[in-house]
């Protein structure tokens, strides 16, 4: 790709000194004249009702100025999380804050107040609540079910028989709610060599931002503005104003830097909103909600979690004839499910069965609220697929890598539930690049044993997809000759806010010094942007800088054709002019087509616009009409079909049986995300997604008490947050840059598929060095590899979950 | 530019000694001062109950009550904060952390966990890292605080260990990274040549949960002139 001037090459992102130096801003280092300080009252109790709020204590305090109850805000339709509660589903859940002129105050009047609940029946382990007599977490039901012909609330009870011989790992006869198939499934195990049927379990975990998120809001002439911590940027702009009951155009977002979000800031968070229906009810004054690290895991959302069951029919060449799977998936008290679906779309696109069906009911548990997290789905079944994949392989007599390439998914592959195609993908490629960087010829048949200690070897695959369309691009050339690239995008810590960027100055054939990056807040007139979620920002947001740049780069050719003569086909443009290609030595500079537009006005100069852009692009357009050329278009390329982001993991442990502990010893992710547009960028989600699948495989996980619903691991390190200590010390990358033929540039998503290749690859590995057993669980902790070694029984029961 | 506005303080250094503030969106007055209270558990002596914290978010009532009572220590106080003094009314109980952030207005130093597990607040205390967050400013006085603040030269170069980040790409979202850069610059001024694996066992008190260890290590061995 050696012909781009700007995609490939590396940069220096505009806003990376500032996080080296200190100068970046995130939400809480924003303050306001009269500002106050908010703080929570959080639910003790895993499920309740709230009968009494006694605030009498604070009558007279010095520094109170003001209470917000669930009274004062707007209820939202359940299961989605509340922004105030008076029946809390969990512990944490936010049930009053208090404002006051500093926080001291505001948290010592919060130990004040006298709140009296009234407790409700509770679950934290999706199979207590699926039983038979079992408690509800809510009152509305167990489960909540959400399809194609309607969602909506469920209560779904299985007989004690039917729990248990799920637990003994049969295939469940318990009703569900949920259910696609295509093939013929019974042929399809009919024509199977080998079928391999177990159970499995992925607990949840917390997000984990290193942020304890934070906004700030205050109302000025009817408008609200929020300094919030947010993944996206213009795609929060909807849901933010619906959760503060105004109109789009009432709200501005400052969001300049976000200390991490992982799924968990997709979209608006009732507890962005919560300052501004304080601040209305203190008359518009600033209110500042800072929290704590505690409730950061408690409203910060987690990874939902899974007990399913899994049939695989592989043929005797190792093609996959038929899968057939069944997930319980724990969502939490508010979230609405989908990780089991999307797992089951994941095991179609990565292995490709050539006939398959997904079952899954998804149960409502009083643990911590959950949310999309890196690779919703997708990344739990990668986990649990891999050690099933080498088991397959095993028995058939082929080689790991080679069972992988048998399944794996090409260009020509119709995938999911619709069987539809994908855009491309390059599965193979990966596979074989990873194999060959890693040694895998050599290193697979090295004698694996030296004492206590042992050497294990593992493949991952992971997917995701990476790519939407339909949104919005805006770039604007001034008369001083600037090219100033408007991006709606997020800033979470990609970079992509600004790689993606680069694609508008690829067209426009321009120096990266002589642009300019407007982003971080409403005001700097951003156009609608897809989330800063799911792997898509790359592919969605080149295809809108494209096309922005591409009417840009018209505009500018009629204009010339209007000013020196000719016609616009007449043009060309490079070194920032516009030249008429049999002379180009007549031709105008940009900064003069600038000046020109100005003076044509026009759409040239964004008086007029196209009427399908979104109505934050339209007065973003407005604004800054008149002030030079405006490029500005929706992305309405076409596009058919799954994008898939794909990356295959390779990784080498040893592991000690005494102790269960292991080091990796080597890790090799290859990325197949299309054309590389950002080689350090890629790197850096690569590593940190192999970080991700690290902490994944082993160390982390949501531990209740099931007697009183307390969460056992609210901190750092109690939730098992990879350290420099746990992961590798260096990180192998590479990419197989085969560009995507329905993006402009080639270029596709990665950010999910980097953690689910490595998080398979530790399952597969730790697999490898037990002679293939598989826990069929994560994380897999030091003291199951120790119980299972020793031949001792685990702590806990079968398909458990939440729990030691 | 709006003024900043340093509350409690009684400021003693020259505005060139400030941090460069960028308040591009500024909107009315905005401020770039950060509130952080959460108070230390340790003062206390007691390890709440998670329903505790859960209901009190961070159990401050007891420290609350223990602030009316106490008189006999010096409140106006001298911090010697990256080589300038600054004149400070620090509460007995207050922590470095907090009076950086909310009191100097120096927010380059983030609080991620406020009880001493991440690494986000790292400074450098007689060049030795610390957790500001579990420090108490009370016994930094007459110590030399050096914060992320500190780092850049007058004349705005990066110091090596900040180049070497921006070079590497070292930080996502950037929120542990003033700690990243902290342990960093701490650690090759005791040992300018580090191996990597001495630089991951220095690093190792600072998390980073976008998992960007790998590129943080490239930075380091950079900023040590060894290639990485």
């Amino acid at each position: 790709m050696s012909d781009y001037k700007h995609i490939g090459k590396d940069f220096t992102p505009p806003d990376l000194v500032g996080k080296v130096t200190g100068q970046a801003k995130y939400a809480e280092d924003f303050r306001a004249d009269g500002m106050v300080f908010a703080r929570l009252y959080t639910s003790p109790m895993a499920h309740g009702r709230v009968v009494n709020i006694d605030t009498s204590a604070l009558d007279g305090m010095e520094g109170v100025v003001g209470i917000l109850t669930a009274d004062d805000v707007p209820p939202v339709e359940a299961p989605n999380a509340p922004i105030l509660t008076n029946t809390p589903t969990y512990i944490g859940d936010p049930i009053l804050a208090v404002a006051a002129v500093d926080e001291l105050t505001a948290e010592e009047a919060i130990a004040r107040i006298r709140v009296d609940i009234e407790p409700l029946p509770f679950a934290v382990d999706p199979l207590d609540s699926l039983v038979e007599g079992g408690p509800d977490a809510r009152e509305e039901g167990n489960v909540f079910a959400r399809s194609r012909e309607g969602s909506g609330f469920r209560t779904i009870k299985w007989t004690r028989a039917q729990v248990d011989e799920f637990r003994a790992g049969k295939e469940p006869t318990g009703e569900w709610a949920a259910e696609w198939t295509y093939g013929d499934l019974a042929k399809g195990f009919e024509d199977a060599e080998l079928v391999i049927e177990e159970p499995f379990v992925t607990v949840g975990y917390a997000h984990m931002s290193m942020e304890p998120r934070t906004a700030m809001a205050y109302w000025q002439n009817g408008t609200c503005y929020v300094y919030g911590s947010a993944q996206s940027q213009s795609f929060w702009m909807p849901g933010l104003a619906r959760l503060l009951g105004v109109e789009v155009k009432d709200v501005v977002l400052i969001s300049e830097n976000t200390g991490g979000g992982f799924g968990s800031k997709i979209g608006a968070y009732p507890m962005a909103a919560l300052p501004g229906w304080f601040s209305k009810k203190l008359g518009g004054r600033p209110v500042q909600l800072r929290i704590t690290r505690a409730q950061e895991y408690y409203v910060g959302s987690a990874r939902v979690g899974f007990q399913g069951w899994l049939k695989l029919g592989f043929a005797k060449n190792g093609r996959m004839t038929a899968a057939d799977v069944f997930i319980v998936e724990d969502i939490g008290p508010n979230a609405t499910g989908g990780d089991a679906s999307s797992a089951g779309g994941a095991i179609s696109l990565v292995y490709d069965p050539e006939a398959m069906r997904f079952r899954g009911v998804p149960v409502l548990t009083n643990t911590t609220p959950r949310g999309a997290q890196r690779g919703p789905g997708q990344n739990q079944i990668a986990a649990i697929m891999a050690p099933l994949m080498d088991k397959a392989a095993k028995a058939l007599n082929i080689d790991r890598v080679e069972i992988r390439r048998i399944n794996a998914v090409n260009s020509q592959t119709t995938v999911e539930e619709d069987q539809g195609p994908v855009t491309s993908a390059y599965m193979k490629e990966a596979l074989d690049k990873g194999a060959d960087m890693f040694g895998w010829e050599a290193k697979k048949n090295q004698p694996k044993r030296s004492g206590t200690r042992v050497r294990g070897y593992g493949i991952g695959q992971g997917y995701h997809s990476a790519g939407t369309n339909g949104f919005d691009g805006l770039v604007r050339i001034t008369p001083d000759g600037k090219i100033h690239l408007h991006t709606g995008v997020g800033n979470l810590g990609t970079y992509s806010y600004a790689s993606t960027m680069r694609a508008a100055a690829e067209v426009l054939k321009c120096e990266w010094d002589d642009c300019v990056i407007h982003r971080g807040s409403t005001e700097a007139n951003l156009p609608w942007a897809s989330y800063q979620a799911g792997s898509v920002s790359i592919f969605t947001q080149t295809r809108t800088s494209y096309v922005a740049a591409m009417d840009a780069v018209a505009k500018m050719k009629a204009i010339a054709a209007e000013t020196l003569g000719g016609s616009a086909d007449d043009y060309e443009i490079d070194g920032q002019r516009v030249f008429r290609v049999d002379n180009p030595a007549q031709g105008m500079s940009y900064g003069a087509i600038a000046a020109r537009a100005i003076q044509l006005g026009g759409a040239y100069s964004g008086q007029t616009y196209p009427d399908d852009i979104h109505e934050i692009t339209q007065r973003s357009v407005q604004n800054v009409a008149g002030s030079g050329l405006v490029g500005v278009a929706k992305d309405n390329l076409p596009r058919e079909g799954v994008v898939p982001g794909l990356a295959a993991a390779f990784v080498e442990i040893e592991l000690d049986l005494e102790t269960g502990k292991y080091d990796i010893l080597d890790y090799v992710g290859i990325a197949d995300c299309g054309t590389v547009v950002h080689p350090q960028g890629l790197a850096q989600q690569m590593k940190g997604g192999a970080v991700w699948g690290i902490g994944m495989a082993a160390l982390e996980r949501h531990v209740y008490d099931p007697q009183n619903g307390l969460p056992a691991n609210i901190g750092y390190h109690q939730c098992g947050i990879p350290t420099y200590l746990d992961v590798p010390s260096v990180t192998r990358t590479a990419a197989v840059d085969l560009p995507d033929p329905q993006n402009p540039f080639g270029a596709r998503g990665i950010g999910e598929p980097a953690m689910g290749c490595s998080v398979a690859a530790l399952t597969s590995a730790i697999s490898d060095a037990l002679d293939g057993y598989s826990f069929g669980r994560t994380p897999i902790s030091r003291d199951m590899i120790v119980n299972y070694v020793a031949g001792n029984s685990q702590s806990f029961k079968p398909l458990q979950t939440n729990n030691f | 530019m709006p003024a900043l506005r340093y509350p409690d303080t009684a400021p003693e250094s020259t505005a060139a000694s400030r941090p460069n503030f960028d308040f591009t969106n500024n909107k009315a007055g905005i401020q770039a001062v950060n509130p952080n209270l959460t108070r230390r558990r340790f003062i206390k002596g007691v390890i709440a109950s998670s329903v505790a914290a859960a209901s009190t978010n961070a159990g401050l009532r007891a420290a609350g009550a223990q602030d009316q009572g106490s008189g006999t220590v010096e409140r106006l106080v001298s911090l010697n904060i990256n080589g300038r003094v600054r004149r400070v009314d620090v509460l007995p109980q207050e922590t470095l952390a907090y009076t950086l952030r909310y009191k100097l207005g120096l927010t380059g130093t983030k609080i991620g966990c406020n009880r001493g597990e991440c690494g986000a607040c790292t400074v450098i205390i007689d060049g030795v890292t610390n957790y500001s967050c579990s420090t108490l400013t009370q016994s930094v006085r007459g110590r030399a605080v050096r914060t992320v603040e500190g780092l850049q030269a007058a004349d705005g170069t990066l110091h090596p260990v900040q180049q070497a980040f921006v070079d590497e790409l070292g930080p996502q979202c950037g929120f542990c990274t003033p700690g990243q850069v902290m342990s960093a610059v701490a650690l090759l001024e005791e040992n300018p040549r580090p191996t990597r694996e001495e630089a991951r066992q220095a690093m190792s008190g600072n998390i980073c949960r976008c998992g960007a260890y790998d590129h943080y290590l490239n930075s380091v061995m950079r900023a040590s002139g060894q290639s990485s």
